[in-house]
């Protein structure tokens, strides 16, 4: 079996923007499944070691989302709207409750590659360069402010 | 908080400015030695350098006559190690999906007879 391209990400310079492309060997339909169906979908949105409860689910243009995902004992509530659900895409809100007022607006499309593959292009928007900037900072065990304090300190030159 | 990482992001997406960086990789060099590959002038490759040094990529030097321009490697890092960070997760995530999919792939389950007769 060939290896499937890994996943390929673009922080966009103009626009607070994170682009991401991934193939997979399935057809769109099973894609749109995967992302709608909320017992699939808790399977493996993870990320790992988090338990995830789908609480609201209602995935059709107009309808609303809600999970909390439980890590360490810690319970981290995610929700937003479901805007358009397709064929071939979804466009959707995405909010982390701890961050209320930030909302990422999310598009994902299910590019039909033939023979049984393919391509997932999701785009998240987020409302600032610093609401992105943080998404991409968040998986970093300094957290966000740390890592923004190293950087701010190496771009002004003083020793860390 | 700041707006450096976005300075970095911006600076980045020029392919001149990728191809300095790359080349600052390996040495420090002067202004001059940077616009030779390129069919640009002096001015066009300083106007780079400046975007650069103003996302706080790389920093001018001088030693004795020599002024050249070099990497803040660490700056580099710290950005792409971020960005790297989150494409893993994102990458895990995905792999979490493909078998989810290939689950989705098998033939559907036959109840059995034992199922039945519950």
């Amino acid at each position: 079996m060939s290896t499937m391209t890994e996943t390929t990400i673009t922080a966009d310079p103009t626009v607070p923007m994170i682009r991401m492309s991934r193939d997979f060997r399935a057809t769109p339909a099973q894609l749109l499944r995967a992302h709608t169906d909320p017992e699939l979908y808790a399977r493996w949105v993870g990320p790992d070691r988090t338990v995830t409860q789908i609480i609201v689910w209602d995935a059709r243009s107009g309808g609303e989302w809600r999970y909390v995902s439980t890590l360490d004992g810690q319970e981290f509530g995610f929700r937003g709207c479901f805007h358009t659900v397709g064929g071939d895409h979804i466009v959707q809100t995405f909010t982390f409750e701890g961050m209320a007022d930030d909302v990422a607006l999310e598009t994902l499309r299910f590019e039909d590659l033939g023979d049984g593959r393919t391509r997932l292009h999701a785009t998240s928007l987020c409302d600032s360069f610093e609401a992105r900037d943080g998404w991409l900072a968040s998986g970093m065990e300094t957290g966000v402010n740390e890592g923004y304090a190293k950087l701010q300190a190496l771009v002004d030159g003083d020793d860390v | 908080m700041t707006a450096s990482l976005d300075h970095a992001f911006a600076a980045l997406a020029d392919p001149t400015r990728r191809d300095i960086v790359a080349r600052l990789a390996t040495a420090d060099a002067t202004v001059g030695e940077l616009a030779e590959p390129y069919e640009m002038s002096v001015q066009a490759i300083s106007k780079h350098l400046r975007v650069l040094e103003r996302a706080g990529l790389v920093s001018k030097t001088r030693d004795a006559q020599r002024r050249s321009v070099h990497l803040e490697a660490d700056v580099f890092d710290l950005m792409t190690k971020w960005i790297e960070r989150y494409r893993k997760e994102a990458e895990a995530r995905y792999q979490r999906l493909d078998a989810v999919l290939a689950a989705m792939n098998q033939p559907a389950h036959q109840p059995t007879r034992e199922e039945h007769a519950s």
